[in-house]
């Protein structure tokens, strides 16, 4: 077994990982409260974690639950919609990639956070897949058909 | 992509203390020695890192000795960065702070608890140290106890010196053992070795 190292060390190596996933799954808005429950939750777990190899994948799953509670508190459908995430604007100067986080919000959740681990988090499949709980083809799928899916969105 | 910013952290940080999930509190702070690394527990103040330990290495056996929950916490730091800076400016003879001495424990123990009676300015031996232990021929165990002091410079162990007024040895390295002696005004000149 690996000794668990201290958690500053998890949150510096991980945090932004985090924040990316979840700024891809439930939008800018949604993430910063997804990122407290998600270190919260992975604090108050931690000195029972058995495995101290794959913390990112453990983190990143508990990512994707917060971010599935947070879909299912906002009694929105966590299934396909086609509705543009709103478009968060900061000192009045929209993000230069506002266009494409909003398309990537639009997404199906798996599709979304498949899209948001690959580009946002450089996610080899393989991790994806433990991430999401599902095989790496699995993941690949959901990757593939979310990047078609932008694809025709962003044309 | 934007990381995650220091307020988002700074929120994490408060909850996790308002939940009592922070088991180990630790921050860093300058001294006229080098950047001091403190850590604190529930309990108090449980480890002092000198500026020539390797703070990567004390957390990590913190979290292996303590508990894994090792945070930074620079707010929960306050009154113990507070009264170091008074100390080194000469305006504090006193540490008035909870101390967590599980780091320590039987004989060794002993030991740090008589130098933590040792008043300002004031300095004592070894061999007295292993006698208020409780064992005046310890005088090696004595010597390694202060060595291995988790608290140093809150727990005096640079007041105890050889009985023929030698420096002896020092975590932080001798000359920051001479620093600490001529601040506190009781290094009268003494040649150590």
């Amino acid at each position: 077994m690996t000794a668990l190292p201290p958690f500053q060390t998890v949150l510096d190596e991980h945090s932004a990982v985090v924040m990316a996933i979840l700024q891809g799954a439930v939008g800018r808005d949604g993430a910063e409260d997804c990122f407290q429950e998600t270190f919260l939750a992975a604090l108050r777990a931690y000195p029972k974690l058995k495995d101290a190899r794959n913390l990112r994948g453990w983190l990143l799953t508990i990512a994707h639950r917060k971010a599935i509670d947070h879909h299912r508190a906002r009694g929105r459908n966590p299934v396909p919609v086609a509705e543009v995430a709103e478009v968060a604007v900061e000192n009045g100067i929209p993000e230069p990639d506002e266009e494409l986080w909003a398309a990537v919000g639009a997404l199906p959740p798996k599709q979304r956070a498949a899209v948001a681990l690959r580009y946002g988090s450089d996610l080899p499949h393989s991790e994806i897949g433990a991430a999401l709980d599902c095989s790496p083809e699995a993941a690949r799928r959901s990757l593939h058909e979310g990047l078609k899916r932008l694809r025709k969105e962003l044309a | 992509m934007k990381n995650p910013t220091g307020a988002t952290i700074e929120r994490f940080r408060a909850r996790a203390a308002e939940e009592g999930l922070l088991d180990v509190a630790y921050a860093t702070t300058d001294s006229p020695f080098g950047t001091l690394l403190l850590a604190q527990t529930r309990r108090g103040l449980v480890r002092v890192g000198l500026p020539n330990q390797d703070a990567e290495e004390l957390l990590v056996d913190l979290a292996d000795r303590i508990s894994p929950r090792v945070l930074e916490a620079p707010a929960a730091l306050d009154e113990v960065r507070r009264e170091l800076d008074l100390y080194f400016e000469g305006k504090l003879d006193h540490f008035d702070l909870p101390l967590d001495w599980r780091l320590s424990s039987g004989f060794r123990q002993r030991v740090l608890r008589a130098i933590n009676r040792i008043p300002y300015g004031q300095t004592r031996s070894y061999t007295e140290m292993a006698a208020k232990a409780g064992n005046e021929r310890a005088v090696r165990a004595a010597g390694s106890a202060c060595g291995s002091n988790p608290i140093p410079l809150v727990v005096p162990c640079h007041r105890v010196l050889r009985t023929s007024g030698a420096l002896g040895g020092y975590g932080g390295g001798l000359p920051m053992k001479e620093g600490l002696l001529e601040l506190e005004g009781v290094l009268g000149g003494r040649s150590g070795t």
